[in-house]
């Protein structure tokens, strides 16, 4: 079939009232001007190209793209980008170590084989980061990691990887915090 | 799923946030956004403006005084649920923050936000009208206090004028001999309750109950205390055949039609083992 | 390397990459410059269309195009039925666009592309629909009654589809029963709800005229036969690629939804790259479907519990459409004796239109409704003649010594005959006896009872066809430069680790480490023979392709590597990326042997100078390479199975239901499972523990709502229970590896396995637990809280 293609002119633009925003990203400031409408999952992802965090519903049930704000995990897809201005996100791009080593966290993953299909991992990642750098008494038992996870969906593993990998990453994370005590 | 057109305001002061409300109809108030934005990536809420509060001062402050916790409208229910001086004194509001959805959504959810969404089984709503709490909302004509229980009109709508701001929710310090519990039952950790009860209980020297609160959600078009067993349970000693009474006294109040997740025969079922328990273990913790 | 690979609980290799966020979905593809889809859907179950008016739409800012019917030239057509069969009268399928009726609310109506999908979804509300509402029938029992409502007038009765298939003699078996159950179960609709919803991007070279479509596919090489055939391309100017794929579970296995052509039409027309990445909402409403059948099922039997002959008829929900043909009801007739010796067979099913979203595979595809419906008129069996539910299906499975079973007269969705090929159902059986010790359990449950609680135990077996054809095939190339090992096959992954399991099979035969195996599924361009993912034939079909070819491969490197070395090819052993001299500490790394045998001009390297024309090792007397002989170390080979290869398993539960809350509680759950060969036990038991936590959800939790003037109400995961950590249980899986004799690995599959006997179980012991009190039975599910009320209260 023969295609008579020419680049088909689009509407003049968008009516979008704007905002600038300026905002912390994995330890980088950046600005940008952007439709005050923008969720903060879109602005990431296409705004930085921070395409980590996935987005899976965009009403805040299934926490694909759970994201730390100002060090705690929230939801990007509940979050205008606006909001977000003047505020510290970090992504599951600050994770892995300068020379790529993985974040106990993403290791205890990996050993755990608490991914399948790696589209829910980012958001459930965060979240569990941001529980293990909390203040405060981490429960580990069977229900106290259930109940991290709660909040986040996963359709492949049937999470119980995913709780040992909770398990095993507070492990690792003490064990590296003993190191760092004694060495 | 994207949230429709709107203007963005981010004013720095109450007075200037009012009067963008009230200039702008169809503006709505964002806090945590953690109702309002799913409704708007549904396209069930279109904003003519949206008046962000986080750039007011003063608004994510939480005060314990005269008896009453004063929670700022930007306060996060993780924050009021971490606070160590409400939980000395009011140490429900921890445990009932347990059933409010999930960590990450009450890091940005506000106490406020909740209460003014007003869904008719959200736990915060409930925890307000159990303790005969209130909120101060300012608007163009100055400010006011609003009791809980002329707060809540039916579900997801409250007597709030859309040209007002609740600044603060205020929740009493519970008085020192008062026994408090709460449970809830959803088919999913974290949803919104099928039904939930909250008791609060204070007895008599002689183990007879002076004064009964019961609170419910879930259960019809809003949050709702329990008046006829409130009633029913006050001077008993809350013998089988009294919570008997008061489970029977509530039925008339379950009104919640059959729907998706539960018929309202089995809400009413369900009410009544909640009332049962909660009010045995609020009983117990009556001093 | 002197471990297998093969067998071996090996980490994924795709693992460090999905952890870091560097994962490749089709919205992470970078298309500068793309333009965004929406869709206007129909709000209405069943309309005619009177008028639709663009004009708003087209005139607002930021807006490219919009279609429909009447603008989309020839892809205005019904699209392909993927799946003829004989069954089905007038097989009614979706157009793109709806023209003049809508059949389901959620139909595409029109599409509108814009600068952004927040321009696009204003503008898509702008398009000005006129309906005019028709009556709907939702239920499918009254669909088929005379007089109901009708989707399709082509359709009387609504009925898509009437299919009887007999095995044996079961009109004079059924003289032989001295006792008949006769039972009706229900299984409601569910959806897949992959994290990633379906995604498809778009873009058109004008000057190469190619035509590249990122698809979250399961079936991209069927996606490019298709456009190219329906868009008039050659099939080599049109690339489909299946990037990282966010979960598929059956749901985008089907071709085509409406996106996936009018996306490449519109880039085409355009001249720009689009998008359509689907929202939840639009998956719930656009994205297939699967599960509601009402099964009667009958027993015949002797009265020592020996089942001389089955019954069955059933009603399948095929929603709007019928594109995949009868495939889930074939699965669910042919699956429906399970593991049972039973060789007198009546199964007869009507599929059955509804104005709801079209219904094709969902992970385990009919199999959970016929484990339902078998595995519940078994416990009634039991119950019926006063037998142990254990020893009921004790008398009855078929036994080690009966293999392989054929159900003669059956035949399966590939059209190949139902023979289950191998098993130790007995074992397996006493195995999960074993785990649940139901004499001390009768025990702890009278206890319980006595304390106020209602403990049950429940009990279901399963069978699952697997592996099923046509052929898949395998492609390996090793790299001359890096030695690494680089293989195709034409399916594709959505999160099953199969660049883990295969490159295990593959290591094995080239001596290679299982990292240094280089998989790439999904791209036409990299490998275009094949079908698709489904009804778990991935390590089966392909698994074996790569076999067959990594030997091929193996061949031709150990040949090479002893000319290379002097040495007999029979003393040559292929181990640590290298072939050795056995014995002996003299090696040709596997990138040597590559460079070696591909004759070359020019050298880059130190290697690639032994290769090149005037080298010692070259010859001077004839052609580099002889007739017939292929450079480098590359083969291709095919498997096809002769017929599916049956896995199996048991699952047994100890449930507890609260009679306050009504809520039931997994106490235990134990899982037997057996797949023949386990490439890899530990990725056998991820897909197996998945499998379990959806059929939780089906069991518990999961029903798509519709009201009865058809409109999805719980058309997000606010109302749709899909379970979290929270409400999974922990799970026991137990593994049986009995071979499979119809492929040279002995696999079975395994995708499908866990979700199929989840309901059977549950409800089996929530009836056990309220039998006492005459409660039940529990034959419907999802089970939900309000159900269990309601037999609290008529016990």
């Amino acid at each position: 079939m023969t295609q008579r293609v020419a680049n088909v002119p689009v509407n003049a633009v968008s009516p979008d009232p704007t905002a600038t925003v300026r905002l912390h990203v994995n330890g980088e400031e950046v600005e940008r001007t952007v439709s005050v409408r923008m969720l903060l999952s879109d602005f990431l992802r296409h705004e930085l190209g921070l395409t980590g965090t996935h987005v899976g519903c965009e009403h805040g049930v299934c926490g694909a793209c759970t994201v730390m704000i100002d060090g705690r995990a929230g939801r990007s897809c509940l979050t205008l980008a606006v909001q977000a201005n003047g505020h510290e996100i970090r992504t599951v791009e600050s994770l892995a170590g300068p020379e790529g080593d993985l974040h106990p966290v993403q290791e205890a993953f990996k050993d755990c084989h608490a991914l399948q299909c790696g589209y829910c991992t980012p958001g459930m990642i965060m979240n569990v980061v941001s529980h293990l750098e909390a203040d405060g008494d981490l429960d580990l038992t069977d229900e106290g990691i259930r109940d991290m996870l709660s909040g986040n969906l996963c359709r492949c593993t049937g999470y119980l990887n995913i709780v040992s990998a909770v398990r095993r990453a507070a492990e690792l994370t003490e064990q590296s915090h003993t190191e760092q005590a004694g060495g | 799923m994207k949230p429709p057109l709107f203007d963005y305001a981010s004013p720095e002061t109450i007075a200037d946030a009012v009067s963008a409300l009230s200039s702008n109809p169809g503006a709505m108030v964002l806090a945590g956004g953690q109702s309002l934005v799913p409704a708007m990536n549904f396209r069930l809420a279109s904003p003519s403006v949206l008046v962000d509060l986080q750039r007011i001062p003063g608004l994510d402050t939480i005060s314990i005084d005269d008896g009453v916790i004063r929670v700022g409208a930007m306060v996060r229910h993780r924050d009021l649920e971490l606070d160590d001086a409400v939980n000395a004194v009011h140490p429900l509001i921890r445990e009932v923050m347990a059933h409010v959805a999930h960590v990450p959504i009450r890091n940005r959810g506000t106490v406020v936000g909740s209460l003014c969404h007003a869904d008719a089984a959200a736990e915060m709503p409930l925890l307000l009208v159990l303790t005969d709490g209130a909120v101060k909302a300012v608007g163009p004509k100055g400010e006011r206090i609003i009791a809980a229980r002329d707060l809540f009109q039916f579900h997801m709508t409250t007597t709030r004028d859309a040209d007002e701001i609740v600044t603060e929710a205020h929740f009493p310090v519970p008085g020192t001999g008062a026994g408090l519990a709460f449970d809830e039952f959803a088919r999913r950790h974290g949803d919104y309750a099928i039904a939930a009860i909250g008791a609060l209980i204070e007895k008599n020297g002689d183990g007879t109950v002076s004064r009964a609160a019961l609170a419910a959600c879930g259960i019809g078009d809003r949050p709702t205390r329990l008046a006829a067993s409130e009633a029913a349970l006050t001077g008993t000693r809350l013998d089988d055949a009294d919570l008997e009474a008061a489970v029977r006294a509530a039925r008339d109040e379950i009104t919640a039609p059959d729907d998706m997740h539960a018929t309202n025969a089995y809400r009413k079922h369900l009410t009544g083992a909640l009332i049962k328990r909660v009010v045995a273990a609020a009983a117990a913790r009556a001093k | 390397m002197s471990t297998r690979a093969f067998g071996s609980r090996v980490n994924r290799n795709i693992d460090s990459r999905l952890l870091r966020g560097q994962g490749a979905y089709v919205d992470d593809i970078p298309l500068p410059g793309a333009l965004h889809v929406a869709f206007v859907r129909s709000p209405f179950a069943r309309a005619r269309i009177t008028r639709i008016d663009t004009a708003e739409a087209e005139a607002c800012p930021g807006v490219a195009a919009v279609y429909t019917c009447d603008t989309i030239g020839h892809l205005d057509i019904e699209m392909p039925l993927l799946i003829p069969h004989g069954s089905m009268d007038n097989p009614r399928t979706q157009r793109p666009l709806a023209r003049d009726d809508v059949y389901y609310v959620g139909q595409t109506v029109a599409m509108v592309v814009a600068t952004d999908r927040y321009t696009a979804e204003d503008a898509a509300l702008l398009v000005d629909v006129d309906y005019e509402p028709l009556e709907v029938e939702t239920d499918i029992e009254k669909a088929v009654e005379d007089g109901a409502p009708l989707v399709h007038p082509t359709n009387p009765n609504n009925v898509a589809a009437h299919f009887v298939q007999v095995s044996g003699d079961p009109q004079s078996a059924y003289g032989e029963a001295e006792h008949v159950t006769r039972i009706r179960v229900q299984v409601d609709r569910s959806t897949a709800a992959p994290m990633e919803c379906r995604a498809v991007a778009a873009r058109y070279d004008r000057v190469t005229g190619e035509l590249t479509v990122w698809d979250g596919t399961q079936a991209p090489i069927s996606v490019r036969g298709g456009l190219a055939s329906i868009f008039r391309i050659d099939e080599d100017k049109v690339r489909v690629i299946a990037p990282d794929v966010g979960g598929g579970f059956g749901q985008k296995v089907l071709l085509f939804y409406p996106d996936e052509l009018l996306v490449p039409m519109a880039a085409m027309k355009l001249g720009r790259p689009v998008k359509y990445i689907e929202d939840r909402r639009e998956n719930f409403i656009g994205s297939s479907q699967e599960r509601t059948q009402i099964h009667f099922i009958e027993l015949h039997a002797k009265k020592s519990g020996e089942i001389v002959a089955l019954k069955d008829f059933f009603l399948h929900d095929t929603g709007a459409f019928i594109p995949y043909g009868i495939a889930v009801a074939q699965v669910a007739s042919t699956s429906i004796a399970g593991p049972y010796r039973i060789r007198n067979i009546e199964v007869e099913f009507k599929a059955v239109y509804t104005p709801t979203v079209p219904v094709t595979p969902y992970r385990g595809c009919g199999r959970p409704q016929a484990c339902f419906a078998i595995e519940r008129a078994m416990d009634q069996l039991a119950d019926d003649l006063g037998l142990d539910r254990f020893e009921v299906r004790r008398r009855n499975l078929v036994r080690d010594d009966e293999f392989p079973f054929h159900r003669e007269g059956l035949l399966f969705a590939d059209g190949l005959r139902v023979s289950l090929d191998s098993g130790q159902y007995l074992k397996a059986l006493a195995m999960v006896e074993e785990a649940l010790d139901p004499a001390s359990f009768a025990a702890e449950q009278e206890e319980a009872r006595r304390a106020g609680k209602h403990l049950g135990l429940g009990l279901a077996f399963y069978v699952e066809g697997t592996g099923l054809g046509p052929y898949e095939g395998g492609h390996i190339k090793i790299h001359p430069i890096t030695g690494k090992v680089y293989v195709n096959t034409g399916l594709t992954t959505q999160g099953q680790g199969h660049d883990t399991v295969f490159a295990q099979i593959v290591a094995d035969e080239l001596g290679c480490a299982v990292e240094d195996v280089i998989m790439v599924e999904g791209d036409t361009k990299a490998f275009d023979w094949g079908v698709a993912t489904f009804a778990s034939r991935a390590a089966v079909v392909s698994g074996n392709a790569i076999y067959k070819t990594a030997k091929i491969v193996r061949d031709k490197t150990i040949t090479a590597a002893a000319n290379m070395l002097e040495a007999e090819a029979s003393d040559i052993e292929l181990r640590d990326g290298a072939a050795w001299i056995a014995g002996t500490d003299r090696k040709v790394p596997l990138a040597a042997i590559a460079t070696a045998t591909n004759p070359l001009r020019y050298a880059f390297n130190e290697a690639a100078q032994a290769a090149t024309q005037f080298a010692p090792a070259s010859r001077h007397d004839g052609p580099p390479l002889d007739d017939g002989q292929h450079p480098g170390l590359e083969a291709t080979d095919y498997f096809s199975p002769e017929c599916a290869t049956w896995s199996y398993g048991v699952h047994g539960a100890i449930v507890e239901v609260d009679p306050a809350t009504c809520q039931v509680r997994i106490r235990k759950y134990i899982c037997i499972h057996d797949c023949g060969n386990m490439i890899n036990p530990t990725i056998v038991e991820g897909q197996v523990m998945g499998g379990i936590a959806q059929g939780l959800g089906g069991a518990l939790y999961e029903r798509v709502e519709y009201d009865e003037d058809g409109n999805p109400s719980n058309a997000n995961f606010v109302d749709f229970l899909m379970p979290y950590a929270t409400e999974m249980p922990n799970v026991e899986i137990l593994h049986l590896e009995t071979p499979s004799p119809l492929n040279p690995l002995g696999v079975k599959g395994v995708g499908e396995a866990g979700c199929i006997a989840v309901g059977a179980t549950v409800a089996s012991g929530v009836e056990d637990a309220l039998r006492p009190l005459g409660g039940g039975p529990f034959r419907h599910t999802p089970i939900t809280p309000s159900m269990i009320h309601q037999a609290f209260e008529t016990a």
